[in-house]
């Protein structure tokens, strides 16, 4: 049984088609990346996956329909989405953005959640209580993964987490997604920019042009295609 | 010195007035990022129903409790049926004209309903003064003081403490990341929608028996109210309680002790104040800038 199984997705803005005919299917506990340039539609994809867009075709998780389901009831079924610019809230501390995250879950379960992710993060937990408008682009990103895996999901979505960071943050960022990946035993589908780093933690790869998917197979496969090495992997 | 004094004492219960309907308007803005022209009229109809339930022989409390639960569940209606299909498509401007329209129908339909002839909506703790370091403060004045400073108290302690408050302040940082969480935030909005719904029969309810209850009583509070709610900044509800006190403070000292003002022009005074904000300072004493972009 599929966790996420996508047949056919096609989404868009307005009248404007973006996401052409999409299939994919993610297994419980695997890691897929998506590729892509600018523009080709990765976002998309992922808005469609959580019902922030309509969508046609199918969508299912755990085998029943969701299509149209809204994204909150997505979010209940073990969904988390970590959208691209990372869905900071600015006003609200760091603590409280935490307890957001758990929008899902019983309060006293969050609350006991919370020590766990201080301890993983010091530097989350110095700033409890701070605004997390406060925090430095790295922090953000992990009070943003905090935040996405404060309900315990099954299958997290994350969108260019390394956006706007450097690189040295970027590779522990990716370290650090590794290990929450072994820890929880969630799914992971990763968009990023960074090919070479989200290749090496992933299993299996998408690679998305103009709203279609054009390529798929193994992350070794990707790392090792020509084609692949010289668009997003820079040699 | 007395007469100071006086002056100040009647602004900030009028201040205390127009800061409620204030809060309403921003609890409002914050949910839909519209004005809700029809805000005075809702409070007008929570004072019509307060009123109503009264003369029907209800102890006047229980009568507001029942006037503040069908006004909350009239904001949540307008919410879900007439603001949320055009929130989800942007459209800003039906919005207001929306708002507006209401605010006629409202209006049309509480005078078709009660006539145009003044009713009488009794004091909370009956009539009388209290006198307060040589000015007099009659007892209504004092409950309207009382009740929204505790109401304002109760609705930070709210936002603040529980999980409800917390995802409606989500809700209004950022609505998709809030829904991505699991935040029901169409429900949110509706929440507040129905808040401010209750607060605004509230203060047409304690406004009442000051004005005289006809169709007409809550236009003129409620262009004070937008003043408060400029003055404040448009999405802080601190700010429409401060805005509202410092309104009704400068509207009766200016309407005393500068001739040229009096009583006729002081409405003009709520129209000075929204001009000058929105020149000068936008976003209003505690608004966030972002409120300028819309
Ligand atoms: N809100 C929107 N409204 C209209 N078009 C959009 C919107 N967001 C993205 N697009 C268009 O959809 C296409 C794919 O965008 P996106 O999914 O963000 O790409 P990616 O994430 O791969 O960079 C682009 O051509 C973009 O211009
Ligand atoms: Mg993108």
């Amino acid at each position: 049984m599929s966790l996420l199984d996508a047949r056919g997705l096609t989404a868009g803005y307005g009248q404007v088609t973006v996401l052409h005919d999409v299939s994919l299917r993610i297994e419980p506990g695997e890691i897929v990346v998506v590729l892509g340039s600018n523009g080709a539609g990765k976002t998309t994809l992922l808005r469609a996956l959580s019902g922030l867009i309509p969508a046609r075709g199918e969508l299912s998780v755990d085998d029943v329909s969701v299509i149209g389901t809204g994204t909150h009831r997505l979010a209940a079924l073990g969904m988390a989405h970590v959208p691209q610019g990372r869905g900071t809230f600015g006003d609200l501390t760091v603590e409280e953005n935490l307890l957001v995250g758990a929008a899902t879950r019983p309060r006293r379960e969050a609350r006991t959640d919370l020590d766990r992710w201080y301890a993983r993060f010091p530097r989350l937990g110095e700033r409890r209580h701070r605004p997390a408008a406060g925090l430095s682009g790295g922090e953000q990103q992990m009070l943003a993964m905090a935040r996405g895996f404060m309900s315990r999901p099954r299958l997290v979505l994350l969108d260019e987490p390394s956006l706007g960071l450097a690189p040295t943050i970027t590779t522990e960022l990716f370290g650090t997604l590794a290990e929450l990946h072994d820890e929880s035993g969630a799914a992971m589908l990763i968009v990023e920019q960074n090919a070479e780093l989200a290749l090496r933690i992933g299993e299996r790869a998408l690679l998305l042009e103009h709203g279609r998917i054009v390529q798929r197979g193994t992350t070794d496969e990707f790392r090792s295609s020509d084609d692949i090495r010289r668009a997003y992997l820079g040699v | 010195m007395d007469l100071l004094l006086q002056q100040l004492v009647d602004g900030v219960a009028a201040g205390a007035i127009y800061g409620a309907l204030a809060l309403a308007l921003v609890l409002v803005y914050r949910a839909s990022h519209t004005i809700n022209f029809a805000q005075g009229e809702m409070a007008l109809l929570g004072a019509y129903l307060s009123w109503q339930f009264f003369a029907f022989g209800l102890p006047l409390l229980a009568a507001l409790a029942v006037s503040v639960l069908a006004c909350a569940v009239l904001g949540m209606g307008i919410e879900r049926v007439l603001i949320r299909p055009l929130a989800k498509r942007n459209q800003h401007l039906p919005m207001i004209i929306t708002t507006l329209g209401l605010m006629i129908a409202l209006n049309a339909v509480i005078a078709w309903v009660w006539g145009h002839q003044t009713r009488e909506v009794p004091p909370v703790l009956g009539q009388g003064a209290v006198e307060v370091a040589g000015a007099a403060l009659s007892r209504q004045d004092l409950v309207i003081i009382a009740t929204v400073l505790g109401g304002a108290i109760a609705l930070a302690a709210f936002f603040r403490f529980t999980r409800t408050g917390l995802f409606m302040r989500a809700t209004v940082g950022d609505p998709e990341s809030a829904r991505l969480s699991g935040v029901r935030t169409g429900r949110m909005l509706s929440v507040g929608w129905g808040l401010a719904g209750g607060i605004g029969a509230i203060a047409g309810t304690l406004i009442a028996p000051e004005l005289f209850l006809q169709p007409g009583m809550m236009a003129p509070v409620l262009i004070y109210a937008f003043a408060a709610a400029t003055l404040g900044g448009l999405d802080s509800p601190l700010g429409a309680i401060v805005g509202g006190i410092i309104v009704g403070l400068a509207e009766n000292i200016a309407g005393t002790y500068v001739p040229w003002i009096g009583s006729e022009f002081k409405q003009g005074l709520a129209l000075a104040i929204i001009l000058v904000v929105l020149l000068l300072r936008p976003a209003g004493l505690f608004g966030s800038r972002k409120v300028v972009r819309v």
